[in-house]
């Protein structure tokens, strides 16, 4: 037993077991705290070597101590132990070791690391194949398990808010910033990623005010919260984003960990600093440890790292520690690497070996071997810059502190405290300056050092791999990085950069400025995946939209597939899609079928000018129909490609109705819109999207006129005031119905258009009204079958990227309009009017076999096959009884007849090219 | 996440806005009077900048149009000005 608990700050005892033994720990224990309290030095292995390894740090910059958790039989990987809170029943487990960290069969790698240096994979593994060896080199290196069965609830909410000021940490200098800032009439939010206010206060001894650190923090946090300001403990702001929009991760006791998105006028940074490792052979055995760590454990948790402690330092923040840790209890020697030292410390120490391969045993330093069971070291500080630099800040190098600075603040963040490189209370809050100045000396490493030494101890890369790397010529930070993975690791090396960028320097003989740092990006610390999604999964990703009808569908017995973004029936009658798509199908040919159509959009342009604007939106004119009559026809892209397909009825000569697809209705909208500002006047037209206020059922089928005859509509259904693409004013229910004569099947149908609270009972009528004509309810699918059989187009389906409306035979509009409207002047380009363009046709194969979507027609050219176009539609046409199909084939229109070749994954057929109007080519159904 | 500010609902996250071109695009016509070049730079040319740029955006939640004056190195939006004259 080396290190263990001293005291006690809480009488309750949580349970919780590592590798399998069961140990105890207290409220307020990390599971780091809690290991060292019951004395477990090995709690890892290195990532490649398999090393064994102990906690260094104590929060957000631990490289060693990852472990897997399962807690409810939820299992969690590769939590820092340093900063996850200690739950009763936790399940703890060492990654990368088996069967325990202590005792991994692996371990024997360590004895061929002079086998595996940087580059190692890259060198090795060329031959025939990287991804031969993939699997088996992926499933030795790793972290931690993933649990597949785990499927965490999109439950983690988003919240958004603004402040004033946001200060980013909760120690003096955070404190002190967000006190200002309150004072002057100002918003203050303050986070911290502790689980107490108060950052260095919380362990190292100050006296602010009267009061000790840790009081006047809770003390100051109290205040601001009385005053209205929010402070967030437990909360680590990991990314800053275009115009101060800042990203924190909010950790909740007994509740789903939530995400702010916080838009601040002004960020005051007050990230504190992290301890630098300093460099010296087998530097990573487990026992040694960052000197603020152990000051952190022995404070709040009452935990002594060690008995006999060697304290190797190169600055004057070491020595508060020493004392705290001797009336602790504790033996300490302080190595001090700088010639002068203090307080009988050893001066220009030099840490020559580490005795012990799974614990400090001993330290030779300077010649002299010290028996010990822990080595603190103290390499100086690091500025936590991270943030400013990911708001654009520019770091500058400070040769007194041997630190990256902040060069100045930016027009929205503010940097203060140890993130400044102001490390003592004095600069922060004036006073006297401590009894030890920091007066480091740096303590870089030299070319040609002996032994192995460790930089990225998460990753394993030594200062022999960067010497590598510099002979090998990946000198510069980036290529460095990248080639050893130096700071890449889950901890993106905030121990190891510093250490990393200075023997790159002296290797180099460049100094450290001129290195320069790699490129600071979010996350801060790796943030779960499910945080940063909050609700938007499983259903909530994309969400679908739903028929006002969709439970008298449901109770109908429809199955719903979604289409265009809505959720609709695709059928009714139970599982078998094929025999119920049949069975509507044929209904709807020889009795009567009712639809759900109310996702076609209904776009309302109303006004003066709002003929000029749906005949300059449209590729045929749609201002010379008369007041009551329904157009189809198409709006073309810019560049001359069919958008959308629909037909627009004229109410009165300053009111049209557009109903274009139902996957199209925001972007028709947007155009509308877009030409309505930019081109007309808009106060002379308006564009309203009235889609959701209306349900639309559809009555199709040769009994479609009695069907809708007997609801009372109200409308004169004769032929002559109302035929085919006429529209007429009608009553339901009290309230107005829109009955147009349109068709998508083919057959003689009437689209009824209620407000959506009639929608059930017209629905009602119609089934009511059907019953002793046969009538079906009718899905998709059978549609859409029914409207390939008459050849009738989906735009995007049976139209592509390339598509213009004379690819489809519709040339009257460009030959004869003198006007302008969208895409006039592309269908003109020669492009446009090449011979050879694709265009749509029907395909009717050879034999009983259905034709699949995306099969090519290809022709053989000088042994050579190209595609000549693909099929677009296909389906068993139960009206004609065979397969039809429809296709963009190269010069389609004028080889009809002609027999082509199709393949399909080596499955070849034979096709005739047709009309794409398979049925009632004269549209004689649809006044039957 | 940029902030822009909608000349007429004031300052809202950039997800609430869809670009709408560079400004100062005029559209050639009448057709038959527009070379293919002339088309071909009217679909297809922006100056896509750095730095100063001025743009046309739609406020999505609102629906209106108007210019943007911005730089596409710092992200500063300097003006939103309404396309409407009154």
């Amino acid at each position: 037993m080396t290190s263990h608990r001293i005291g006690s700050l809480a009488n309750e005892t949580l349970h919780f077991t590592f590798d399998g033994t069961r140990y105890d720990g207290r409220p307020g224990d990390t599971i780091a705290s809690a290991l060292l309290a019951n004395g477990v030095r090995v709690v890892g292995r290195s990532f490649k070597y398999h090393r064994p390894r102990g906690i260094m740090g104590y929060s957000v910059e631990e490289p060693n101590a990852l472990v897997d958790v399962t807690l409810n039989g939820v299992t969690t990987p590769n939590l820092r132990a340093t900063t996850e809170a200690l739950v009763d029943g936790m399940v703890v487990r060492a990654v990368n070791a088996s069967p325990t960290a202590a005792g991994d069969r692996k371990g024997f790698l360590d004895r061929f690391a002079a086998l595996l240096p940087a580059g190692f994979y890259y060198k090795t593994f060329i031959w025939p194949d990287w991804h031969r060896f993939e699997p088996s080199i992926r499933a030795m290196a790793g972290l931690g398990r993933l649990d597949p069965t785990n499927e965490p609830p999109a439950q983690n909410p988003q919240i958004a808010a603004h402040c004033d000021v946001l200060v980013i940490g909760g120690g003096p200098a955070g404190l002190h910033a967000a006190t200002q800032a309150a004072s002057e009439g100002r918003s203050v939010m303050l986070v911290d990623d502790q689980q107490t206010i108060g950052g260095s206060l919380l362990f190292r001894h100050a006296e602010i005010d009267g009061k000790q650190g840790g009081e006047w923090a809770s003390a100051v946090a109290a205040e601001l919260t009385a005053q209205g300001h929010r402070v967030l403990a437990n909360t680590t702001a990991y990314g800053v984003y275009d115009h101060n929009l800042v990203a924190l991760w909010q950790r909740r006791l007994g509740q789903p960990d939530a995400q702010w998105r916080v838009r601040a006028r002004r960020i005051v940074l007050a990230a504190g600093a992290i301890e630098r490792p300093l460099l010296f052979p087998d530097n990573d055995r487990p026992g040694i440890m960052l000197a603020d760590a152990a000051l952190s454990y022995l404070a709040q948790h009452k935990v002594l790292v060690g008995r006999r402690i060697v304290l190797a330092t190169n600055n004057g923040r070491a020595y508060p520690v020493a004392e705290a840790l001797r009336a602790a209890g504790a033996d300490v020697t302080i190595a001090d690497l700088r010639q002068q030292a203090h307080d009988g410390a050893i001066a220009g120490a030099r840490i020559e070996a580490v005795h012990g391969s799974n614990g400090v045993e001993a330290v030779t330093v300077s010649g002299q071997r010290l028996a010990a069971d822990c080595l603190l070291m103290s390499g100086g500080l690091t500025p936590s810059v991270h943030l400013y630099c990911q708001a654009g800040g520019k770091l500058a190098y400070d040769e007194t502190i041997a630190a990256f600075v902040p060069r100045e603040d930016l027009p929205g963040m503010r940097v203060v405290g140890a993130a400044s490189g102001h490390y003592s209370l004095a600069e922060i809050l004036g006073g006297d300056g401590p009894i030890h100045p920091y007066a480091i000396a740096p303590a870089w490493p030299e070319a040609g050092v002996q032994g192995r030494q460790w930089v990225d101890f998460q990753n394993d890369v030594t200062v022999k791999d960067i010497a590598l790397a510099e002979r090998e010529n990946f000198r510069a930070v980036e290529h460095l990085k990248r080639y050893t993975t130096l700071g890449m690791a889950t901890d993106q090396g905030k121990t190891s950069n510093m250490n990393g960028l200075a023997t790159m320097a002296a290797l180099t003989g460049r100094t450290i400025p001129q290195t320069g740092t790699t490129t600071y990006r979010p996350p801060f610390v790796p943030v779960p995946f499910g945080v940063v999604a909050g609700r938007r999964r499983g259903e909530f990703f994309n969400p679908v939209r739903r028929l006002v009808l969709e439970n008298e569908h449901r109770e109908a017995g429809a199955t719903f597939r979604e289409y265009g973004g809505w959720l609709r029936p695709a059928w009714f009658g139970g599982a078998n899609g094929a025999a119920n798509i049949r069975r509507e199908a044929i209904a709807a040919r020889t009795a009567v079928a009712i639809l759900d159509g109310s996702p076609l959009g209904k776009i309302e342009v109303i006004g003066p000018d709002a003929g000029a604007l749906v005949d300059y939106n449209s590729y045929n004119t749609l201002s010379t129909l008369k007041p009551g009559r329904i157009r189809y026809g198409f709006m073309l892209t810019e560049s001359g490609v069919i958008y959308d397909d629909g037909v627009t009825t004229k109410i009165a000569d300053d009111h049209y109705v557009v109903s274009c697809s139902s996957g199209h209705v925001a972007g028709v909208v947007a155009r509308l819109e877009e030409w309505r500002q930019d081109r007309f006047d808009p106060a002379r037209v308006f564009v309203h999207n009235s889609t959701p206020q209306w349900a639309t059922l559809t009555a199709s089928g040769p009994r479609a006129r009695k069907l809708v005859s007997s609801l009372s509509l109200g409308v004169d259904l004769d032929d002559a005031v109302l035929p085919h693409m006429a529209f007429a004013d009608g009553q339901f229910d009290g309230a107005m119905a829109r009955v147009s004569r349109v068709s998508f099947t083919g057959d003689r149908s009437y689209e009824i258009a209620v407000p959506s609270s009639k929608a059930a009972n017209l629905l009602a009528a119609m089934r009511e009204a059907g019953k002793e004509l046969d009538a079906v309810l009718m899905g998709s699918e059978a549609l859409l079958l029914l409207r390939a059989e008459k050849g009738y187009l989906i735009a995007g389906k049976d139209t592509d990227g390339t598509t213009m409306p004379h690819d489809l035979g519709i040339t009257g509009p460009m030959n004869k309009r003198q006007n302008e409207y969208v895409g006039r002047r592309s269908l003109f380009t020669d492009n446009a009017q090449r011979a050879d363009r694709q265009q749509l046709v029907g395909l009717t194969v050879e034999g009983q076999t259905m034709l699949p979507v995306g099969t090519h027609g290809v022709e053989t050219v000088n042994n050579t096959r190209r595609s000549i176009g693909f099929v677009t539609s296909s389906y068993e046409s139960p009206t004609l009884n065979r397969p039809i199909a429809l296709g963009l084939i190269e010069r389609g229109m004028e080889r009809k007849g002609e027999m082509i070749d199709l393949v399909h994954l080596g499955q070849v057929f034979r096709a005739e090219i047709t009309d794409p109007c398979a049925f009632d080519p004269e549209g004689a159904r649809l006044n039957a | 996440m940029q902030l822009f500010s909608c000349p007429f609902c004031g300052p809202r996250d950039e997800t609430e806005f869809t670009f709408g071109g560079e400004a100062g695009k005029i559209r050639p016509e009448p057709a038959p009077e527009v070379s293919a070049e002339d088309w071909s730079k009217y679909l297809h040319r922006v100056g896509n900048p750095r730095g100063a740029t001025s743009e046309i955006w739609v406020h999505q939640t609102c629906g209106e149009y108007f210019l943007m004056e911005r730089d596409t190195v710092s992200h500063v939006v300097s003006t939103t000005n309404a396309l409407r004259k009154s």
